[in-house]
Order: structure tokens, then C-alpha cells, then sequence
């Protein structure tokens, strides 16, 4: 048998690594992947609630945040792509038009 | 047998994502990241969530991973693999951040109780399978929420041309 609890640790032990990756890497295309691992965690975390409190409502809202994460994706890598074109940088340190 | 497998893609969820946020090449972070994915939709199938494995699969590793490494190849990379993968000085700071999170996290778990039990048993979603299941909930208690995921879709099909449009620097 396996328990909740183990799922939801998983869980955790992912989403912290993914806030690491946020919090940590220069390259924001692998800030965005980490914001991907997060909504993962998230996702798995759902599935495992929804599974041992025999109710389907967890698994929909997968379902959305998958469709959301899709289209979050889209528009952020356009913005990586846009930001590319006109500073030839995808390092966050570079990225200092709003600083003044 | 089911322990095994979960301690299996467990561990192997947990590896690849360490690795992932420390690869020092983004390539081989998307590709390892396609490898976690599959293991993700394993431990969908252990919760008995047949169709969101499916989806995991389409979606996640056939849709958006190959979006990820079209804008990894139209980006400059050739610097990235000479410098530091991380922020100066913000390693130890990410380290501590992601520690604390996870002794909240672990807090909450441990003084986790389950709720109250719904309808849907696993004896009566693997009788009327899980797609039709998951579509009957969502074509019918959850209709609304489905309208607005097509809308969000659609606001992002026209974000991502209009992001991707060249201005016409003449007009």
C-alpha cells in the first residue's frame, strides 16, 4: 500500500527543486522549465488528493492546469523570443531596461 | 509490486529534476526533462489516473517540450556553456529558500488529514474506465470551467502571434 502521505512528500521534495531553479539560474528559459516542474508537483500532488479522497474534482483541475501551463508556455517563450530579438540576451542580469 | 514501482519513478522524478536545474547545457535539461515527464505519467498510472497520463504524455512531453527546445535553438547558447549556470551569489541563497520551503511543506504533511470520502471509488471509475469518467465530470459539473480553458487557449494563440509579428519599421 502505498500512502498519501509519500505522494504528497514527492511532491514537495519537486516543487522545492523547482523554486531552487527559479531562484537560481541565470537563463530565464530554464527559469520557465523550472516553473514547469513546479506546476508538475502541483499537478501530481492533485491526482494523488483526488485518487485517496475517491473524488474526480482533483483530476479536472489537472486537467486545466495542464491547458493553462500549455498556454502559459506558448506566451512566455514568444516573450523569450521577442526579448532575444531585441536584446540578443536571455540572461536575467542583462535584462536591466526597467532599472533606470 | 506497486511500492516498487512507486519508489522507482519516485526516485527517478527526484534525480532527473536535481539534475535538471543544475545541467549546465539547457538542451540537456529539456531532454532530461522529456525523460522526467514519462515517469510523471508512471505515477499517474499508479494512482489510477489513466487518462491524465495520456495527457501528460501528448501535451506536456509532445507539445510544449518541443516548443521549449525550438526557442533553445533560436537563442545564442554558445556563451551560456562558458559561464556559471547560476545567478553570483545566488546559489546558498536558492539552497536556503528551497530548504525552508520544503520543512514548511513536510510540516503540513505530517499533520495532514484526508476529508471527507467522494462518489467516485476506484471499483466504480475502473467499471465506467476513467476517460469517460473524467468526461462526464468535466462536460457536466465542470462545463464552465471548460469554456474558459478554450478562451485561455485562444487569448494565447493570439498573444503568441502577436508577440511573434515583426513590426513594420516603415509604416
Amino acid at each position: 500500500m502505498v500512502h498519501l502521505s509519500w505522494y504528497l512528500t514527492v511532491s514537495a521534495i519537486l516543487f522545492c527543486i523547482g523554486v531552487f531553479g527559479f531562484l537560481t539560474r541565470r537563463n530565464i528559459i530554464m527559469m520557465l522549465l523550472s516553473i514547469e516542474l513546479m506546476l508538475n508537483s502541483v499537478n501530481l500532488n492533485l491526482a494523488a488528493m483526488s485518487h485517496y479522497m475517491e473524488d474526480l474534482r482533483g483530476q479536472v483541475l489537472v486537467f486545466f492546469i495542464i491547458a493553462v501551463a500549455a498556454a502559459e508556455a506558448a506566451i512566455a517563450l514568444g516573450i523569450v523570443v521577442t526579448l532575444f530579438r531585441n536584446h540578443r540576451t536571455v540572461h536575467t542580469e542583462d535584462i536591466t531596461t526597467l532599472k533606470g | 509490486m506497486v511500492q516498487l514501482l512507486f519508489f522507482y519513478f519516485a526516485l527517478v522524478v527526484i534525480g532527473l529534476g536535481l539534475r535538471i536545474v543544475t545541467a549546465k547545457n539547457p538542451v540537456h535539461s529539456v531532454l532530461l526533462m522529456l525523460v522526467l515527464f514519462f515517469h510523471m505519467a508512471g505515477l499517474y498510472l499508479l494512482l489510477n489516473a489513466e487518462f491524465l497520463a495520456a495527457v501528460q504524455v501528448i501535451v506536456y512531453a509532445g507539445a510544449i517540450l518541443v516548443l521549449y527546445l525550438f526557442v533553445l535553438f533560436l537563442v545564442n547558447l554558445k556563451e551560456e556553456l562558458k559561464m556559471s549556470p547560476f545567478v553570483e551569489k545566488g546559489k546558498w541563497l536558492g539552497i536556503a529558500g528551497a530548504v525552508a520551503l520544503f520543512i514548511t511543506f513536510m510540516r503540513g504533511v505530517v499533520s495532514f488529514t484526508l476529508g471527507p470520502h467522494g462518489e467516485y471509488t476506484i471499483e466504480k471509475i475502473q467499471q465506467m474506465t476513467h476517460t469517460k469518467a473524467m468526461g462526464q465530470a468535466v462536460y457536466t459539473t465542470y462545463i464552465l470551467p471548460f469554456e474558459i480553458a478554450g478562451l485561455i487557449l485562444l487569448v494565447a494563440v493570439i498573444g503568441g502571434l502577436a508577440l511573434a509579428k515583426r513590426e513594420d519599421k516603415g509604416a
